[in-house]
Formats: structure tokens, C-alpha cells, sequence
């Protein structure tokens, strides 16, 4: 099933790796194109996470995504983190390694979560050197993903897509392009999420995130979406994903359900869901091209 | 705003939610929105707070779920992960249960807690093969006095005034069962394999046993030391016991003379 030395992720469904769901995966074998883990969770030296993580990576391609590099950190990035990740990526040789547009450390230390920046030339060239480090580090292209955000900043004076895509030009990263956070900022920002697709590099999307949202209001009364992975896809956004593989073709989709994990026989059903709309574009494309 | 000053800036109206939002930050009315910047402030806290339930499991049933998060939300107020590994949060948090004062009436928390933190440590620690009896049978006994044996990289032993291990041991089911036991207790905990152990030591010479290996004596001194614990002591027993659980990795030949 597994192309060993494949360098990218198969235009499948993938699903994050739950330590509740070693079991049902190893024995059931289920059919999911790839499995994918936050790197942080498996930076320990040894025991039950890295001998259930080789067994499923004999048999499933890896996606490392890692949450706690804070990219977008004015301070540097931390060195004694990037050697864990060097050595992650030595160890399991993943099919693809993202990391996030944001930052989760400062002085206090680490603030276990995805914090936004103002996008001007100043971050850029913060970021774009910070991707520049990793890259190096570990000896491959990495993939950056975009933020879901609840807040605007007065100094930002670039577009989010701009900012991203200039990243990508000036470090030749790829870009992850999470629907669920497009979704999410889209409408806490009042812009149109299908906007925000089409003006989207999609020939740098080495993967897409799907989640689902959880719903609030702002002070105001306006609608509040929030990043929660704590539920299946929501119709909007599944909608949207289905807009965006028809722009971008079928790309590597991982369903994220981080919290509330539920049986593993649900998130299969989540990834069915994904990889039907996967083949539904492939035939469409196929059947034009005939 | 330059980046550092508006990070500094963002972090510090973030730990403190009576201080007032960053002057930067707005939304697409314009304005900045206390709600909206809630949200990072309630992230922030849920996760550095369901990471300490996730490590302390059992500390959190003690308490009951409420009391847990809150007790976690003061802890986490002061203390921040120092790295990204959210397994490692909480080392200090023992200490921290020790000296909660809404937590007093349950004198034994803290040492269930530091259980705890040795338990996951087990769980993450390096694999290595145990030293087997038959490893150890290969020892000139002329040798025994001055050897030392080396712990396991996931053993590791918590001391109780309380039976710790017991009640941690009573809570491992949806049913919590009856804890017989009291006094103190010293628990060895360890993962020879995959499955982390948490054993309870036999009372008398062999806590003394145990104890003295931990701290590197040679096996002569730690034969010394439960003897003079209680002359009953079964050197023999003991030693097969510690192997026999997975707690020794290897044995190193003191150079120094035996006393």
C-alpha cells in the first residue's frame, strides 16, 4: 500500500493518529491514505508512542505536522526544538512536514497555542527567514499553513494570501491550506471564504486541512467561529472543499478531530466522506479531459 | 509596533485578563472586542489546563473535575511549559498540590500526583532491555559486595507518608474500589516493556533495600543499611524482587574498597 520513498503525501484521506485508535488500526487495517501526528506528541525517547508510530508507518505514509515551533515568534527559533524535529524526520522519514503561520512562545514560555501575527514587511521577512532555518534544519521543503484568527491588526498592511505566497516565493516552502481556518476567518472577518479560494496559490498546496468550527458570538452579536476540531466537517465548509478541489484538483486531505476523539469507525466514516469527493473530482476531471 | 514589543505586548493582555487588550488589535468593525480576544485567553488557559488533566488523571478524580481545573488554572497562572513537549508540563505541579491550600484536607494529593509524574516519565522514557536473574547469576559473588545497580531508564521510586500507590492503584477502574491500606508506602514505578508498572513495595528492609540502590550504594551497603533496618532482611528475596520487576538496566563494579 505504501510507496516507501514516496516524497509526497497520495491525493487521499488522511486522518490524525490517535493514541485511543493504535489498536483498531493495527488490526483492522483500515484503508486511509495516511495517517498523520502532531511531531511534539512523539519527541519523548521512547516507549508505547514511537513503537505504535513504526508499526503504522510500515504500513501508512506520514504527514509530521508540528504545532510548537512558533514560526512567527519575534524571538529566534529554539535550536533544541529543531534538532527533535531533525531527528523525528530522520527517524520516520515522513512524506510531508508542515508547521503553522503563528507563534506560541514568548518570554513566559511555551503557550500551547497558534497566536496570530500582523502581516507586514517586517514579520515576512521574520517568517521567511524562520521557514528558511527549518527548511534547513531538517533537509527538506516544509509546508506552512494558514491561520484561523479571531482578531485583526491595526499595522497589518499585506494581505494574508499575499503574505503567504511571498513566504512560499522567497523560501520555496509549500503551503497547507486549511478549508475549516479559511472558513473560520473568513466569516470572523466578513470576507468570502470562496474569494479567499480563488485567489489562493493552489499549485504550492502540498496538503488541505478539514476540522470542524464551533460557533459563538463576538461582543457585538456578530457570528464568532472558532477553531474547536472537536466535531465533524460542517456542510459550509465541506461545501467550500469541494469548491476548492475543483479549482486545485485532488489534493492529500487530512481530517483533523483533535478533541472529543471519537470511535475510530466515525473518523473513518469522515475520511470516506473526503475520499468520495476526491474521486468524484478525479472522474470529473478524467471524464473532461476524454 | 515593532514584533517583539507587540508580541510582549499580546502575551502579557493574554496571562492577565484584567489587563487592557493590546492597542493593536482590532476587528473588521474597527474596533477591538474583548469577546474576540477571549478566545485566545480561554485557549490559552483550557489548554495548558487539560494537559494537566490529561497527566494527572487520577489527581483530577480525587478532586472531582471543578476543583481540578481550577486548582490547574492557579498553577498554570504562574508556571508555563518551558518547552513544547505538553508530556513534560506539570513537573513541578506536585509541589505546587502540596502547598494548595483549598487542597489540605487531602494531605496524600500531592503524593499521588508525583506518582503521577513518574508514571508518564516511564511511559515516554528510553526503551531498554531489563537485566534478567539468569544476567545476573553470571556475577563472581566474590564481586556482589561492590556492585551497583543501575535503575532502569523508566524506574523511578515515589516515598508516601500515605499509602499513595494504593489509592492510585483503587482509581484505575471506572469503579472506584476500597483502599484498605494504610501507612506509608514506597512504589516502584516502571515500564520493562510497553506497560508501565506501579508496584508497592513490601514495608521494612526492603523499602531500605530499594532505597539504597536508587541512591547508587554499592549492593554491600545496601545490604548493610536493611540489616541494620531489621536482621530478618532476605538480601536474596530482595534482589530477585527489583530484577524480577524490570527495575535494573545494567550493573557497574564500584572501584572503590567495600567498607
Amino acid at each position: 500500500m505504501l510507496e516507501r520513498n514516496a516524497l509526497t503525501l497520495p491525493a487521499r484521506a488522511g486522518l490524525g493518529l490517535k493514541p485511543e485508535h493504535y489498536g483498531a488500526i493495527l488490526d483492522g487495517k483500515p484503508d486511509v491514505g495516511f495517517f498523520e501526528v502532531h511531531a511534539e506528541n512523539y519527541m519523548g525517547a521512547g516507549g508505547p508512542p514511537h513503537r505504535y508510530l513504526e508499526a503504522i508507518t510500515e504500513r501508512y505514509p506520514l504527514s509530521l505536522h508540528g504545532v510548537g515551533l512558533s514560526i512567527g515568534a519575534a524571538r529566534p527559533l529554539d535550536p533544541d526544538h529543531l534538532s527533535r524535529l531533525r531527528a523525528l524526520v530522520d527517524r520516520y522519514n515522513p512524506q510531508s512536514f508542515s508547521e503553522h503561520l503563528a507563534w506560541s512562545t514568548h518570554d513566559c514560555g511555551f503557550l500551547n497555542d497558534l497566536l496570530p501575527l500582523p502581516y507586514t514587511p517586517e514579520t515576512l521577512a521574520r517568517v521567511s527567514s524562520h521557514v528558511d532555518q527549518t527548511q534547513q534544519a531538517l533537509g527538506r521543503r516544509m509546508l506552512l499553513e494558514n491561520p484561523s484568527t479571531y482578531i485583526l491588526f491595526e499595522e497589518s498592511t499585506i494581505d494574508e494570501i499575499d503574505f503567504l505566497e511571498a513566504v512560499a516565493e522567497r523560501t520555496g516552502c509549500g503551503l497547507l491550506l486549511d478549508v475549516n481556518n479559511v472558513m473560520v476567518s473568513a466569516v470572523n472577518h466578513r470576507l468570502d471564504p470562496f474569494v479567499y479560494i480563488d485567489r489562493f496559490p493552489m499549485n504550492r498546496v502540498g496538503e488541505i486541512h478539514l476540522g470542524g468550527y464551533d460557533e459563538a458570538v463576538d461582543s457585538a452579536g456578530d457570528r464568532l467561529l472558532i477553531d474547536a476540531h472537536g466535531s465533524e466537517v460542517k456542510s459550509d465548509v465541506f461545501e467550500l472543499y469541494e469548491y476548492t478541489l475543483a479549482r486545485g484538483g485532488p489534493l492529500p486531505t487530512l481530517v483533523e478531530w483533535d478533541n472529543d476523539v471519537p470511535d475510530f469507525a466515525t473518523l473513518f466514516a469522515e475520511a470516506h466522506r473526503v475520499d468520495t469527493a476526491l474521486h468524484a473530482e478525479a472522474e470529473r476531471r478524467n471524464s473532461r479531459a476524454a | 509596533m515593532d514584533i517583539l514589543v507587540c508580541q510582549s505586548a499580546f502575551a502579557q493582555a493574554l496571562l492577565d485578563p484584567a489587563a487592557p487588550l493590546p492597542a493593536n488589535v482590532g476587528s473588521a468593525r474597527g474596533e477591538s472586542d474583548p469577546a474576540r480576544f477571549a478566545v485566545y485567553r480561554n485557549n490559552v488557559y483550557v489548554g495548558l489546563t487539560s494537559a494537566l488533566a490529561r497527566r494527572f488523571p487520577v489527581t483530577a478524580r480525587l478532586v472531582g473535575e471543578e476543583f481540578f481545573t481550577g486548582m490547574a488554572r492557579v498553577y498554570a497562572a504562574s508556571a508555563k511549559p518551558r518547552s513544547p513537549l505538553m508530556f513534560e508540563y506539570g513537573d513541578t505541579f506536585p509541589e505546587f498540590v502540596s502547598g494548595f491550600g483549598p487542597a489540605r484536607a487531602l494531605p496524600y494529593l500531592a503524593d499521588v500526583s508525583r506518582l503521577e509524574v513518574a508514571w508518564s516519565r516511564a511511559y515516554h522514557a528510553a526503551d531498554a532491555k531489563p537485566l534478567s536473574v539468569g544476567d545476573f547469576s553470571a556475577i563472581d559473588p566474590a564481586m556482589l559486595a561492590r556492585v551497583k545497580l543501575i535503575l532502569h531508564p523508566s524506574a523511578s521510586l515515589v516515598d508516601s507518608s500515605y499509602p499513595a500507590g494504593s489509592i492510585w492503584q483503587a482509581h484505575q477502574s471506572t469503579e472506584v474500589s476500597a483502599v484498605r491500606a494504610a501507612g506509608s508506602e514506597l512504589v516502584l514505578i516502571v515500564r520493562p516493556q510497553m506497560q508501565v508498572n506501579v508496584c508497592i513495595l513490601p514495608p521494612g528492609p526492603d523499602r531500605v533495600f530499594a532505597r539504597a540502590v536508587a541512591n547508587g550504594e554499592t549492593l554491600g551497603e545496601a545490604a548493610i543499611q536493611s540489616m541494620a533496618d531489621s536482621p530478618s532482611f532476605d538480601f536474596g528475596g530482595a534482589l530477585v524482587g527489583l530484577l524480577s520487576l524490570g527495575a535494573i538496566a545494567a550493573i557497574e563494579i564500584s572501584t572503590e574498597e567495600a567498607s
